[in-house]
């Protein structure tokens, strides 16, 4: 159903250039759709018979408007025999084209996600708003800026040219990887969960852009994590990755991903996600190995110098047995990370670690204060309590 | 698509007059004017002089007020444009990106308002 909606609404975007308009024609579309085939029966091809529909509804919109007849003339041009014929059987796959558009740089990276969550997931916006803790006019207005701004300034809808591809590619990622983030943080309590959500776009970035070793190394680090996700909570409390039972892991998910990793690893085309997702292979093996995860962090930080890869590398660098490196990476991290949750957690494990018992607690308080969630929040006290006063 | 590329440059981030440097840029500027020519995309272009001449104008209250200064004070000031017409932002994102200034200032691209009621 979401993958029917997903090339509709491409479909749809493609022939009229127009993503609210699109997006209504398709509404009343499928309203018609309600009545009709109950009393017609389900036609030979519901979604040739939708298409068809949604493109009439979008032509008499636009005939409606007066500044827009001249548009409403050259569309019912362009797509009346389209409208006319018999339904088609199969509707040319556009959504690479609507996620290259959705995804593309000239737009606020929240506006991105949000639109690819609209557009190709079929999320309603007070389900994105949701979320994103954002208030759902304030999201219904992002979305509107953002799909006038597609039009207004020209963002073409297609696939970029081989020479702009591999950075317009890692800009489609990171969207992907962003929604993965928020399912991961806000946990599947939602009423969608946007993990799936994020796994069912970088499958359909694998099938629509074949061969491409960064899109295999994405699909394989969310599969990697995802497989851990039943392992991830004891009692709403979260469970250090070193701690948790691997009989809850998804054997063949974890499997899907270490063989689609070797895939990308194999086209010798090296990139961010494929560290990542070697990097989340390393830690899926026990005892983790952490030699190879500080030089794959190494690697990623030549890639993405930012301080949350910084600071990973250093947590990787104190497992390795160099904890010394580690805390003075962190004393130069202090001002960049000071809201971060995960830096004030890593710092106080490895105080409390070499014996600094007061600074340990100092920063254990700081990272409760800042958790995003309870299961956070009631793991980090544990960790709090066990430091002898 | 017409875009205007709006050139935005801190004067002490620019190269001096007369140092190698500048020569460089300028060669660059010369060269984009030729490629844009030669693909037949260049509508217009120019370069203003120094934001020291500026004078800036505005009516209140009936009354014109002239003032010495541009617009607004910041660090970057507008130092010239382009106006090409071209398929799509992608198009105009690549000129843009080799307008030497990408280098020391900002090139800014903004779609030009159509006006023509065939087009809508």
């Amino acid at each position: 159903m979401r993958n029917d909606r997903g090339r509709l609404i491409a479909a749809l975007i493609s022939r009229l250039r127009d993503f609210q308009l699109a997006e209504e024609a398709l509404q009343e579309a499928a309203i018609s759709a309600l009545s009709h085939w109950g009393r017609a029966g389900l036609p030979a091809s519901p979604q040739g018979w939708l298409l068809k529909v949604a493109l009439r509804k979008a032509i008499d919109r636009l005939r409606g408007g007066a500044r827009e007849s001249r548009k409403a003339a050259e569309l019912a041009h362009l797509v009346g025999e389209e409208a006319d014929a018999g339904e088609p059987e199969m509707i040319p796959d556009q959504r690479l084209r609507l996620i290259f558009t959705c995804c593309h740089p000239a737009l606020d990276p929240k506006s991105r996600v949000a639109l690819t969550l609209r557009t190709l997931g079929g999320l309603a916006t007070g389900e994105i708003a949701r979320a994103f803790l954002d208030a759902e006019p304030t999201m219904g207005q992002r979305l509107s800026r953002a799909k006038a701004k597609i039009s207004a300034a020209g963002i073409p809808f297609k696939v970029p040219d081989p020479e702009d591809l591999p950075d317009r590619l890692n800009s489609v990622l990171t969207v992907v990887y962003l929604i993965f983030n928020a399912g991961y943080t806000v946990g599947p309590s939602l009423d969608r969960d946007l993990c799936v959500e994020a796994i069912f776009l970088a499958r359909m970035l694998a099938l629509l852009q074949p061969g491409e070793a960064e899109v295999e190394g994405c699909l394989a680090l969310l599969l990697i994590t995802h497989a851990r996700r039943d392992a991830r909570l004891r009692n709403d409390e979260t469970v250090a990755l070193t701690d948790q039972d691997r009989t809850l892991w998804d054997k063949a998910m974890l499997a899907e991903g270490l063989g689609l990793l070797d895939t990308a690893m194999a086209r010798r085309a090296p990139g961010p996600f494929q560290i990542k997702a070697a990097i989340a292979a390393c830690q899926s093996q026990s005892p983790p190995d952490w030699p190879q995860i500080v030089a794959l962090y190494a690697g990623l930080t030549r890639h993405e110098p930012t301080p949350v890869v910084r600071l990973n590398h250093a947590v990787a660098l104190a497992e390795a047995g160099n904890p010394p490196a580690a805390l003075a990476i962190f004393s130069a991290l202090e001002a960049e990370l000071a809201d971060y949750q995960p830096y004030h957690a890593a710092r106080a494990e490895y105080l409390s670690r070499s014996g600094q018992t007061t600074a340990a607690l100092d920063a254990y308080d700081r990272a409760i204060a800042l958790a995003a969630s309870e299961s956070d929040k009631a793991f980090l006290i544990r960790r709090r309590n066990r430091i002898p006063s | 698509m017409q875009y205007m590329l709006l050139i935005y440059t801190d004067a002490s981030r620019e190269p001096a007059y007369g140092t190698k440097e500048f020569d460089a840029m300028m060669g660059g500027y010369f060269a984009l004017n030729e490629k844009l020519k030669a693909d037949g995309v260049l509508k217009s272009g120019e370069g203003l002089k120094g934001v020291e001449t500026a004078t800036s104008v505005r009516q209140r209250e009936g009354k014109i007020e002239t003032m010495d200064g541009p617009f607004a004070e910041t660090k970057e000031y507008l130092g010239g444009y382009y106006v090409i017409d071209v398929p799509d932002l992608d198009a105009a994102l690549k000129y843009a990106a080799q307008v030497p200034a990408v280098s020391h200032g900002t090139v800014e691209v903004r779609a030009l308002q159509n006006y023509n009621p065939m087009d809508n």
